[in-house]
């Protein structure tokens, strides 16, 4: 699905100018030809591969042809405004690959004949790698995460201030059930063309993610990732609370940080305050396992901070001690003072000064954000397209002579055998991926190089056409969406130095 | 707003040339059958050519005259400009008296022999191309020359066939359309597919619209309705009911609903509006043919034996 610009609307319809017929559209309606639809008033492309899909059902291939030199001007697509490059959004696939990519496309940089080849893979082995930037406990790690009672993935490795999901793969696509497939798939190319997916975590919560936007946990949409564990928040913040408090506990489900037992707090002279923290201490000032994994505080299960506490040392502690504590995020915080005997009491007046520094580490805390990597192997046939001698490209492009990018996406190549790329989904042009029932993804996939280097790996001379043909052929015009380089730009390559 | 798109199938011209503008999409093949000619290759790119050529403003021309285009067809009513619109308004005027039918019923037939004719006409008589095929979405103008003949499969949306049959250069048919629930078009009656050979594409496109609207059973409960404008935007069928859901029926509703397109076809055929026709619903299918005529001969799986087989499976 590809979203086009809508220039008229009229009594609630949308109308389409992507031909001459001009069709009004209301919402939820296709026009004339079944290929443009209303999506909540947006213009959508709803099948830019099915006239290639039926081309391959029949057999054949698409390989772009012009009608006659210089006839048909071209108003379409895909192009920066003074350099284009194709990228491989709705080229069609070659499967099965022995017959040429879609569009092999030469282009002039900076004097170099470049040559792209442009394929949308078949991608049978591919996933989403899924960060959700939570301190909140999604599920044990390994927990299978699940999409209408369908195994789609599961909880992986989580990293700093987030929770990572491994979606997809070839077991779940082709190795379970038809429905575990279909599912599998329907998920994955939502996660990829930015729609929002729900799922369950077995033994864990129930989410609504999508790329781009905070996750919603349990119903509660995230908004902040911590801005470091309750150890590394002491660290940050110390000086700003000094004179203001005698004791900050930050409550954290990895390292719960107490200041006058810290480093930090032992650097500016913070006296001991006989506060004891049940749970496991590693260095001083840090503890680990204060609770369970939870959705309270600070990614525990708690929600009354003073759970976490022991009885104050009498020997040290005193009436009318002042104590702060707050969550990673500083989403949650409270102001104690110590009554006569020793208890911490609930303060209902804030401090100013104290206030501020809970502003400042929530705004020290990023936005939280679901960031979706498409990650899928572009080995076996699919390079057959783009070379008579596969091996030579895998070749070509561990030499950094062959750039690879999704969607014109820079693709980072992982290092060994084959070609498995990792690309951000977000940055590609919206509604980039397409689906087959076997099931898998289709995904855009190009590979740019010289000429000379497309010629020596064995590329398909005899398919190469110039840029402006294929932009000829081309339905749809982007415009950069991330910062990251221009695919033919010299420095991609080892040659560019 | 995209131009019209022309690109090869197969990977490379002596493929098929594959045309798409907007709505149309036209599938076309040239070639010269068994008989062996040299220049092959060079008559099926003389064809091609002419088929671009003449298919650059044929969707502008069209929309030109779409009001006209979307209005009932009459007896005697405005001949429009263009020559494909021209064609669909011949092709729907012959049943203009009985029924309800637009000229668009027969938009994809008459596009279809449009360019079948702008490619034959880039050629001397003896010199054409044996044969030579424009498919527009399944509604097909064939032009076959001396003993040429082509094989046609009708089959089901899931590939499943329903049955071939040949088309020799001796019969008079030119022209194939499919109808039914399946494709882009709406019908108001139950078909899952109707099929029918005519002399040119579009005369075929008109017919099969209203045979198909013919297997029907008019008030049953199992088939839902609704105003074609309520499910297609503008739709040239106005508020008048269009199929939109079938539940089951016993073999008997369904022998009964072919029945009545059955009826529709033969009189058609014997009006000399239409050659043939095929009908299909669910597990049935019934043919309607001239009274003296055989089964389609020189066929690998004739339509007979192939609903044989549909039947039983």
């Amino acid at each position: 699905m590809v979203k086009q610009r809508v220039e008229s609307v009229a009594n609630g319809k949308i109308r389409c100018d992507a031909c001459p017929v001009m069709c009004y559209i209301s919402d939820g309606r296709s026009g004339a030809c079944d290929r443009y639809a209303n999506v909540g008033g947006e213009l959508i492309r709803v099948d830019p591969l099915t006239i290639i899909e039926n081309t391959i059902s029949e057999g054949g291939n698409v390989v772009p042809f012009l009608a006659q030199p210089g006839e048909s001007e071209w108003d379409g697509d895909i192009v920066h405004a003074t350099r284009s490059f194709i990228t491989a959004v709705g080229a069609g696939t070659t499967y099965p690959d022995y017959k040429p990519a879609p569009f092999i496309v030469s282009q002039q940089e900076s004097g170099v004949d470049m040559v792209t080849v442009v394929t949308e893979g078949i991608f049978s082995y591919c996933g989403a790698k899924v960060k959700i930037d939570t301190d909140r406990f999604l599920g044990p790690e390994a927990a299978t995460v699940l999409v209408d009672g369908e195994a789609i993935g599961h909880v992986t490795t989580g990293e700093y201030g987030s929770q990572m999901l491994s979606l997809g793969g070839v077991h779940h696509l082709t190795g379970g059930s038809k429905k575990e497939g279909r599912v599998t798939c329907d998920a994955l190319l939502k996660l990829c063309n930015g729609e929002a997916v729900d799922m369950q975590v077995d033994g864990g919560v129930s989410l609504t993610i999508k790329a781009g936007a905070a996750p919603v946990i349990n119903d509660v949409e995230e908004s902040r990732m911590r801005v470091g564990c309750g150890s590394a928040t002491i660290g940050m913040f110390a000086k700003q609370w000094m004179g203001h408090v005698d004791e900050v506990v930050v409550v954290d489900d990895h390292i719960t940080g107490v200041l006058s037992e810290h480093q930090a707090g032992r650097l500016l002279d913070v006296p001991a305050t006989g506060i004891r923290i049940k749970g496991r201490r590693s260095t001083p000032g840090r503890y680990f396992q204060v609770a369970e994994p939870g959705i309270g505080w600070g990614g525990t299960n708690i929600s009354d901070p003073l759970t976490i506490l022991g009885d104050f040392d009498p020997k040290t502690a005193w009436p009318g001690m002042r104590m702060l504590m707050v969550s990673t995020t500083g989403e949650q915080y409270g102001y104690y003072i110590l009554d006569d005997n020793l208890r911490p009491e609930l303060q209902t007046i804030f401090p100013a000064a104290l206030q501020e520094s809970v502003e400042i580490i929530a705004e020290n805390c990023e936005p939280a954000l679901t960031s979706v990597l498409f990650i899928g192997g572009a080995g076996g046939s699919l390079r057959a397209g783009v070379t008579t001698n596969p091996v030579r490209l895998t070749r070509s492009v561990k030499e950094a002579l062959t750039h690879v990018s999704c969607g014109g996406v820079p693709a980072y190549v992982w290092p060994g055998g084959g070609i498995t790329v990792m690309a951000d989904v977000t940055q590609m042009p919206s509604n980039a991926f397409g689906y087959v029932p076997t099931p898998a993804l289709v995904a855009p996939i190009e590979f740019t190089m010289r000429l000379d280097d497309y010629r020596a790996l064995g590329g398909h001379m005899d398919a190469v056409i110039p840029i402006e043909q294929a932009l000829e052929m081309a339905e749809r015009r982007v415009t950069p969406i991330g910062r990251g380089p221009w695919p033919t730009e010299s420095r991609n390559f080892r040659w560019g130095g | 707003m995209s131009r019209p798109v022309a690109r090869y199938l197969d990977g490379d011209p002596n493929g098929r040339l594959h045309l798409q503008h907007g709505p149309i999409d036209l599938v076309i093949g040239v070639d010269d059958g068994s008989a062996e000619r040299k220049d092959e290759a060079e008559r099926r790119a003389r064809a091609f050519t002419a088929a671009i050529a003449r298919f650059q403003t044929v969707l502008d021309e069209l929309v030109s005259e779409l009001p006209l285009l979307r209005t009932a067809a009459e007896l005697a009513g405005p001949m429009p400009e263009g020559s494909v619109a021209q064609r669909m308004v011949t092709a729907v005027r012959p049943f203009a008296a009985d029924h309800f039918i637009t000229p668009m019923a027969a938009v994809a037939g008459a596009v279809a022999d449009e360019i079948l004719a702008a490619m034959l006409a880039a050629f001397d008589k003896e010199d054409r191309p044996a044969r030579a095929y424009v498919n527009n979405g399944g509604d097909i103008a064939v032009h076959l020359e001396s003993d040429a003949e082509f094989h046609v499969r009708m089959a089901r949306e899931d590939g499943i066939s329903l049955g071939d049959f040949a088309l020799h250069a001796s019969s008079p048919t030119r022209g194939i359309a499919t109808s039914g629930r399946g494709g882009r078009s709406l019908s108001m009656g139950i078909a899952d597919s109707a099929t029918v050979l005519a002399a040119n594409a579009a005369a075929a496109d008109a017919a099969v619209t209203i045979v198909a609207n013919a297997v029907d059973l008019p008030g049953h409960a199992a088939i839902s309705r609704a105003r074609a404008i309520d499910v297609v935007d503008d739709s040239d069928l106005g508020e008048r009911l269009v199929v939109t859901g079938c539940g089951p029926l016993t073999d008997a509703e369904i022998d009964m609903a072919l029945s009545c397109g059955l009826a529709r076809a033969e009189r058609f055929i014997a009006l000399g509006l239409i050659d043939r026709a095929g009908l299909f619903l669910r597990n049935q299918g019934l043919l309607a043919m001239p009274t003296a005529a055989r089964p389609f001969t020189a066929s690998p799986l004739s339509i007979d034996q192939s609903m044989e087989r549909f039947s039983n499976a």
